[in-house]
């Protein structure tokens, strides 16, 4: 009896314990999670436009961003960034873990540094970085297209010269680390199954499509959840690199949902836009799990 | 075999440079002056290279002020950052309770809505707290990153129960045990966590933006995009200011780039 009391006594003291080493982030997830997500949906229901008193008016907001042409360009620019930025960012990661994956190769960890290095960048100095490069009267790039007596690129009146230079700036800035995670994935694969498959003879191709790939592919879920999540949130960089234009060609959701929310006061509107973005956000998050 | 290494090494070579050309331009090009910046042809290197940019930078820019708030808010977060997630992370992975478990799912659930996606009404929880216009509205929000908590999970998870009830036979309460016993073991992971945590604070965009409207409590990124906003953007500032902002990031990569290169936690999970 004495021992059960006693036993039940320290365990109440434990739980005590364990509540006030999670009390800090329980009481910051309440704050800065639980209630802004709450009032997102609230606000997506109201007129609210940041001043006023709010008015509760139904779906209004969202029949209004669904019969919203400009909505839908954006939504449609974030995902054509998206399909492209990720597979090309994918491919070009795996690529560069598979030349430097070679610790034959001289200096190869040097090569590993310089090209992880962009990922340390904010992503206002990324898109600064490009901006200078893209200049389309003061831009490197035009001046060397020019000493080719080529045309010069409209990189900033250009719809789709703009759209490439931001996939460009991202796919430059977010290369590295996924390159990393994949060189860490090809270090995983057994030695010994490269060597039984060029035993059966297998080329370097089929090596590669028959062992290398599979082996990569829980890296590679990973990859491309996180890639197209990076790619959904693009904002500073797009917004110092092209300021979302010529016009809206690159305004991305998170650009939008900023002017709306912020420049326009359209609160309600505006998270009536955070909510479709947070369910595409939550249908990736899913397929992952 | 051999020639395939060589071929191997040359688009190393070719690739890396590709990789450092844009930032290494930018460094150069801060190094000229005005009318050189912008008259053909171009050269690689400054005619004559100097460092007014620079002195503009720091002195008729405020850059002293934007740097001395970044370190603030960087040095104030990553320090909390710390304390929290180990405690965190600590009893998720130590105690065994059924709430501790729906707390770690919560937690994980915050990965899915990023703070970009409901700025408005994270402005609007700022604003309420009286937290608007100050420091402390780029610290706060940010201290209970999941990405620290889980990190200092998955390190403790390592560590073996024994050892915990060793202490406790021995008498030692929980808070003792993790202070003294916990804590100390735990150095290195701390280590890549602060180096994390203060690459995020230092390049935070999100926050500082929704928080801080008057300039004397701008911070560096803010300041960066406020300049290169302008309708006629003073790319001789810009430049010498950007290569300025890069410098404590490039110090911290270069002391620490072993940790950083060899942690799995560069899975690029943004805190």
């Amino acid at each position: 009896m004495n021992i059960s009391v006693r036993k039940k006594n320290n365990l109440d003291t434990k739980q005590k314990w364990a509540l006030f080493f999670c009390a800090p982030n329980i009481l910051f997830f309440l704050i800065f999670f639980v209630i802004p997500a709450t009032l997102g949906i609230s606000y997506s229901f109201t007129n609210y436009n940041g001043l006023s008193r709010m008015d509760f008016v139904g779906l209004v907001n969202y029949v209004k961003l669904f019969k919203d042409l400009e909505f839908y360009k954006v939504l449609f620019n974030t995902i054509k960034f998206t399909l492209v930025s990720v597979p090309l960012g994918y491919f070009t990661a795996l690529f560069l873990a598979l030349l430097l994956n070679n610790e034959k190769i001289k200096g190869n960890s040097l090569m590993r540094i310089l090209i992880y290095w962009p990922t340390l960048l904010s992503t206002i100095m990324v898109g600064l970085t490009w901006r200078w490069i893209f200049g389309e009267n003061f831009g490197i790039l035009n001046y060397i297209l020019q000493s080719f007596d080529l045309e010069k690129i409209k990189w900033a009146t250009d719809s789709n010269a703009a759209f490439i230079t931001t996939i460009i700036a991202f796919v430059w800035a977010n290369c590295g680390t996924n390159m990393l995670i994949f060189i860490g994935g090809l270090k995983q694969i057994p030695q010994s199954l490269h060597e039984a498959a060029k035993i059966d003879g297998a080329t370097a191709l089929q090596d590669f499509i028959h062992v290398t790939l599979p082996g990569l592919s829980a890296v590679s879920f990973m990859i491309v959840i996180l890639s197209i999540i990076t790619a959904f949130k693009s904002f500073a960089m797009v917004l110092t690199l092209t300021g979302g234009g010529p016009g809206s060609a690159t305004t991305y959701m998170i650009q939008y949902i900023y002017q709306t929310g912020f420049d326009k006061m359209q609160v309600g509107y505006s998270s009536a836009a955070s909510m479709v973005m947070f369910a595409i956000l939550l249908i990736v998050s899913v397929i992952q799990t | 075999m051999k020639s395939n290494n060589k071929l191997n090494g040359f688009l190393g070579i070719l690739f890396s440079l590709l990789w450092v050309f844009p930032v290494f331009w930018l460094v150069v090009s801060s190094f000229k002056n005005g009318t050189e910046l912008f008259s053909y042809p171009m050269t690689l290197f400054p005619n004559n290279p100097s460092f007014d940019n620079y002195v503009v930078a720091l002195f008729r820019f405020d850059f002293i002020r934007y740097t001395a708030n970044t370190a603030f808010i960087t040095i104030i977060a990553t320090v909390i950052t710390l304390i929290m997630s180990s405690m965190c992370g600590f009893a998720l992975a130590k105690y065994k309770y059924i709430w501790l478990k729906v707390l770690f799912i919560c937690l994980l659930a915050t990965t899915m809505l990023p703070t970009e996606v409901i700025m408005r009404p994270s402005f609007t929880v700022i604003y309420k707290l009286g937290l608007y216009n100050s420091l402390w509205a780029c610290i706060i929000p940010t201290v209970g990153t999941m990405t620290g908590v889980f990190l200092m999970r998955q390190f403790f998870t390592s560590i073996p129960n024994e050892l915990l009830e060793a202490a406790r036979i021995d008498g030692a309460n929980e808070g003792r045990i993790f202070v003294s016993l916990m804590l100390p073991l735990c150095k290195s992971q701390l280590a890549i966590l602060g180096i994390f945590s203060f690459r995020w604070r230092w390049n935070d965009f999100i926050w500082p933006l929704i928080s801080l409207r008057s300039p004397d409590k701008y911070t560096l990124q803010i300041a960066l995009r406020t300049l290169s906003g302008a309708e006629a953007v003073d790319w001789t500032t810009l430049l010498a200011a950007s290569v300025l902002t890069m410098i404590p990031v490039l110090i911290v990569f270069i002391l620490f780039n072993r940790q950083i290169m060899s942690t799995n936690v560069s899975s690029g999970v943004k805190g």
